[in-house]
């Protein structure tokens, strides 16, 4: 039994069973965006690795020779790209969620679902190009002869912590989008602000604490740390990665319920 | 009373028109909270609104087949936007029991470079059925849709009656409590229509509660044993389909005997200095409260004023249908009292009769001629006249749906018994 009311101004309910329920719709989703995805272009897969692999190589060149920025004793190819990995999930994420609702518009208004389940499942899709990068990630390793620690069992960790905090701006940007137009605007200059802001190109360890702890507020400070660090044997990082992982958790839920507060509006503004 | 599969209770939606733009600007918000200028804002909140339904109170039995009619923006579509979730009311409730399943449009949801067979599990999937329902009636789904040989095939290489076919055939094997649909029916080819109407029937004879909304007033009265009639947001008859339906047809009637265009100053009335129109009309005879239907004769009269001396005027009339093609065309140079002849100045009046069982249903304008010298248009004017022609024949049997065509005439047929022989020998 369903009650059909105007929605109050109280906190939403998040509703997750129901979420829950509709997770066939979101693999349909996502399968569909990866079949055409890869079936529509010529390099496919390979489109995968060219992002990446093009800014590792510039990066090297650029910040690693002439700028010569230290890396923490890994080389620092290796250093950049294991950076870029969760880096191009998250900046991925972003283009792809802040525009999803506004993709799928003949969805909105013509059929009943979780609403959620449009970012949820434009923020996974990316999954598979992760996938193939961190595949070559592996391949870059032998070839510099890199072994991780023991630390390499927290990477399927670390990667969790790439998706809530993707999916925790993804819904901000999803819901605000359709709600003021001009958010899409906004979102390519972030991303490139945000790279700046997180250190891809450059150690973390250049700051000192209590900074360091400070810098953790952007939540990707704790992915990319921590992916170095379980991965390239990277000093351990601090407490930078905790509070990331707390941002992320805040901004998974708050923005959770903004999108909730928001969806009822979805179909008639869209 | 609370068993009702479906219970709406002064269930209102009011839109906001907002006067210049559509959208809201975050850059837009940011500034005015700066600005704090407060006469400002107040101003634009101020921004209009229209309510799309409106006190709206009814209640629906688990297994009742109701239609829903109504003229364009008269909140139909709305009302089933709220009962599907789709939207939220701005007022009032409507508690649903049981589980809703939605037509508003066939194929929502399909991508073209995917394949038939990856479009009906990921349309299905859209529609809230699970995988393995949709592998169960897989089978079912590409047979109904008669694209057994092209399931592989990318639809972008359907033609557009495989694709609304694939499409129908996906919802119509939903299989939900509560079955909503809107006008999904004005698609394909007569057999298809045929075949979707049929399956509408069936839904409704399994038990399943079904609201119908449909400007096709046969099959609203064939499948519906109940039909509610919404005007301005509002139910303004809610009884027996045929009731409801005829009730609603006299009102549509109204309408187009208000359909006349009349121009009273003949300075300003559509012309030059040789004539002048005054009038264009469309009237059903003497008892013109009765609605225009198909097998009714009706008149449209054109009256105009000719202002030069010995004229040789004749009126033509180019008929439209809804698509933008002419079904006819006519003259009143038929008429040799006038035709040919010179004209005094003053006022003319043309009447054309047309008979019934001519034009097909549906909505049609009118291009009125005035021809000088049987060759020169002097006069060439597009009529804000339009009529509908309603569909409430009994003469059909079987098929509901609209016939294909631009005209629909009830020809003479014979048929003859001809021999007993199956084959004749050569």
């Amino acid at each position: 039994m369903h009650v059909l009311e105007p929605s109050t101004g109280g906190w939403p309910s998040l509703r997750v069973a129901e979420l829950w329920q509709y997770r066939e719709l979101a693999y349909f989703l996502i399968w569909r965006d990866l079949k055409v995805r890869y079936k529509q272009t010529v390099l496919g897969a390979a489109w995968a690795l060219i992002q990446p692999l093009f800014t590792m190589v510039i990066f090297s060149v650029f910040f690693g020779k002439l700028g010569r920025i230290p890396s923490d004793g890994v080389p620092y190819p290796l250093f950049s790209f294991a950076a870029l990995l969760p880096w191009g999930f998250f900046s991925n994420a972003l283009g792809q969620a802040s525009n999803s609702l506004i993709g799928s518009s003949n969805l909105l208004t013509k059929v009943y679902f979780p609403r959620l389940v449009i970012p949820i499942a434009s923020v996974l899709s990316g999954v598979v190009d992760f996938a193939i990068a961190f595949a070559f990630l592996i391949v870059m390793m032998f070839a510099y002869g890199t072994t991780p620690g023991a630390a390499v069992a927290l990477v399927p960790f670390f990667f969790l912590l790439t998706v809530v905090a993707s999916l925790g701006v993804a819904l901000w940007l999803s819901a605000l989008n359709v709600e003021y137009r001009d958010v899409r605007y906004v979102v390519p200059f972030l991303t490139q602000v945000w790279l700046f802001a997180t250190p891809v190109a450059y150690p973390s360890s250049l700051l000192s604490e209590p900074w360091r702890t400070v810098y953790g507020l952007n939540p990707m400070v704790g992915v990319v740390d921590g992916f170095r660090w379980a991965l390239l044997g990277a000093a351990a990082p601090g407490a930078e990665i905790l509070v990331s992982a707390g941002v992320s958790l805040a901004l998974v839920v708050t923005g959770a319920y903004y999108f909730r507060r928001m969806e009822g509006t979805f179909a008639d503004v869209v | 009373m609370s068993s009702s599969a479906i219970r709406v209770d002064g269930l209102g939606k009011r839109y906001r028109i907002r006067p210049r733009e559509r959208y809201r600007l975050l850059s837009e918000r940011m500034s005015r909270a700066f600005r704090r200028r407060p006469a400002e804002s107040k101003r634009s909140d101020r921004s209009e609104s229209i309510w799309a339904l409106k006190d709206v109170t009814f209640a629906i039995e688990p297994g009742e087949v109701v239609g829903v009619i109504g003229r364009n923006g008269a909140g139909k579509s709305t009302l089933l936007k709220i009962l599907s979730r789709i939207t939220e009311p701005t007022e009032g409730r409507a508690v649903v029991r049981g589980r809703i399943g939605s037509l508003l449009e066939v194929g929502t949801g399909f991508h073209p470079e995917l394949t038939g067979r990856e479009n009906i599990f990921l349309n299905g999937a859209i529609l809230g059925m699970k995988k393995t329902d949709i592998a169960r009636r897989f089978d079912e789904i590409v047979a109904f849709a008669e694209v057994e040989k092209f399931v592989d095939t990318p639809v972008k290489h359907y033609s557009s009656g495989m694709y609304v076919r694939l499409a129908f055939g996906v919802a119509a094997h939903l299989e939900p409590e509560i079955l909503l649909v809107d006008e999904v029916l004005a698609v394909g080819d007569a057999a298809f229509q045929k075949k979707c109407l049929g399956r509408m029937g069936e839904v409704g004879r399994q038990g399943r509660t079904v609201i119908f909304v449909s400007h096709q007033l046969v099959a609203v009265q064939s499948l519906c044993r109940r039909a509610i009639h919404l005007d301005h947001g509002g139910v303004v008859d809610d009884g027996p389909a045929a009731r409801t339906v005829t009730k609603y047809l006299g009102n549509i009637a109204e309408g187009v005997q208000r359909h006349e265009e009349l121009f009273a100053d003949p300075a300003s009335a559509p012309g030059d200095e040789r004539v002048r129109l005054r009038r264009v009309a469309v009237r059903r005879g003497a008892a013109a409260s009765e609605p225009l239907t198909m097998d009714s004769p009706f008149v449209i009269e054109v009256d105009f004023w000719n202002l030069a001396v010995d004229s040789r005027l004749h009126v033509t009339l180019h008929l439209y249908t809804e698509q933008g093609v002419i079904a006819f065309t006519t003259g009143s140079s038929a008429d040799l009292e006038w035709y040919g002849k010179p004209m005094p100045t003053g006022l003319f009046q043309s009447v054309c009769h047309v008979p019934g069982n001519l034009l097909n249903s549906g909505w049609h304008r009118l291009v009125v001629l005035v021809v000088r010298d049987g060759s020169s248009v002097i006069l060439n004017h597009e009529s804000t006249v339009s009529f509908n022609v309603l569909d409430v024949s009994a003469r059909r049997e079987g098929w509901l749906g609209r016939e294909p065509g631009v005209v629909q005439p009830l020809l003479t047929w014979t048929t003859q018994y001809v021999d007993a022989a199956v084959a004749a020998p050569v």
